[in-house]
């Protein structure tokens, strides 16, 4: 059976349901050496250092040793190796290979290959699972359920993946969605067509303020980038609207919780960090639990395992 | 028989491909790798129609094609008709049809896609049978069948 981790948009309900309760576990007890004697290999083809440093950590915390590249320059690639014979000689020497690449698709190739399992750890705009794992634990921590939420995405929802896979992970939970992007970078047809066949509320909204957010239980704010639009006077009179300040949060629910999937520039104001709302920061350190649980379900070990580990450090 | 017919010899053994749109014969010759048999075919191009205007026709003497060769077909002519010839005569006929995954014909529109760039096959799953919407089974990318370029 091929335990790789390709994309979320597969898992079942009750999948994502067990992988939320394997990740508890480790939120409770993260240091164990469950994974001792293992070699997990994180090939980066791409360079994420965040993403890489919270996979490590998820390894190393779990008593694994970690090989691998951070930077493609040293690799063969530049050599003209190919995806598949770099695989096949990792595969030699690791339990587990966590890849990131700039190629879309590159990481179900990998899994049809590999007789290893493999983790996607994002490839090009397509898939970044582990991202949206973290999001999952994250508004089921903040919000006790997952079910019936009304969740907010501001930004860039035309090329943002990660707005792209929470949405379809979510439809499971019977959610309102709340669109809130400039015209250049809108939610694209085929996602709202997505919703339509799975019967997921939307609306789009123009406005960005204090009674627009009364409304939301989850605020997952995206970052607008300069370089996404093709007309500049069009960002210059945008940019702003998307901006999130402090006034703005007024009239928020006492639940509502504010996500990001960083790095922040300055769509969230600063001041807002220390306010009761703001949730970035923990919501990466879930990063940590989300990755501890998918690199162990790639290994096989079932949250059974988990809790009747006596590795607990 | 009237001047302006085509005059072919009869096949006594083989596959007749007819109907073939006249802007996809090349495609198809490729496409069952027409160009490595051995055997005898005689290609008709830009032939009168009463149907499609012009069309295409391929004789093909002594081969008969397996049902997967023949709905790698559809991509670039699906409404093609096939007769199967034994003995001079015609023992069967046949539509060709899109199958539900199309392995190492369609070239991925995305050039960021892995198979783009990596010595690999392609592999696409039919989504939309009526609207003729394929997926990349690697970047998720879709495309219009009619639109494709082989690879």
């Amino acid at each position: 059976m091929n335990r790789s981790l390709v994309t979320i948009a597969d898992h079942s309900r009750e999948k994502i349901e067990y992988l939320i309760r394997m990740a508890q576990e480790f939120e409770r007890k993260p240091n164990r050496l469950l994974l001792q004697g293992r070699v997990v290999a994180t090939l980066f083809f791409e360079p994420s250092t965040r993403t890489r440093l919270s996979f490590e950590t998820a390894a190393n915390r779990l008593g694994a040793r970690v090989i691998g590249f951070a930077d493609p320059k040293v690799t063969s690639g530049t050599k003209g190796e190919t995806l598949k014979d770099t695989i096949m000689m990792v595969s030699n020497y690791a339990d587990i290979i966590v890849m990131r690449h700039y190629l879309e698709g590159a990481a179900r190739y990998a899994s049809e290959i590999a007789p290893v399992p493999i983790i996607n750890a994002g490839d090009g705009a397509n898939q970044h699972p582990s991202q949206t794992m973290l999001d999952l634990y994250t508004i089921y921590q903040t919000q006790g359920t997952l079910e019936n939420l009304n969740i907010f995405m501001v930004g860039d929802l035309k090329y943002g993946r990660t707005v792209h896979s929470l949405l379809m992970a979510m439809r499971h939970f019977n959610p309102t969605f709340h669109f809130i992007a400039p015209d250049e970078l809108k939610m694209p047809e085929v996602y709202k067509t997505y919703c339509h066949q799975h019967n997921i509320r939307f609306v789009e909204h123009q406005d960005f303020d204090a009674d627009v957010i009364a409304g939301a239980d989850i605020l997952y704010m995206t970052r607008v980038q300069r370089e996404r639009f093709t007309d500049l006077m069009e960002y210059e009179r945008v940019k702003d609207r998307y901006l999130l300040k402090l006034p703005m949060l007024s009239k928020a629910r006492d639940n509502m919780r504010i996500l990001h999937p960083l790095p922040r520039v300055n769509e969230i104001e600063y001041a807002i960090d220390d306010d009761p709302h703001a949730y970035y920061f923990q919501q990466a350190r879930n990063g940590l639990f989300a990755r501890q649980a998918l690199i162990c379900d790639a290994l096989g070990i079932t949250l059974e395992d988990i809790r009747n580990d006596k590795t607990i450090l | 028989m009237k001047r302006e017919q085509l005059i072919v010899s009869a096949l006594d053994h083989g596959t007749v491909i007819d109907h073939i749109p006249c802007e996809r014969l090349f495609e198809v010759i490729n496409l069952l790798h027409l160009d490595q048999m051995s055997s005898k075919i005689t290609i008709g191009y830009n032939l009168k129609s009463h149907k499609m205007g012009t069309k295409s026709i391929i004789k093909i003497a002594d081969k008969f094609f397996t049902d997967e060769e023949l709905n790698q077909l559809s991509v670039v002519a699906p409404n093609v008709s096939l007769s199967i010839i034994r003995d001079y005569e015609v023992v069967e006929k046949k539509q060709v049809c899109l199958p539900d995954e199309l392995t190492g014909i369609v070239k991925c529109n995305n050039p960021k896609c892995i198979t783009n760039n990596e010595p690999m096959r392609t592999l696409f799953h039919l989504v939309d049978r009526e609207k003729g919407i394929i997926t990349c089974h690697y970047c998720n990318h879709e495309q219009q069948i009619k639109e494709v370029t082989l690879s």
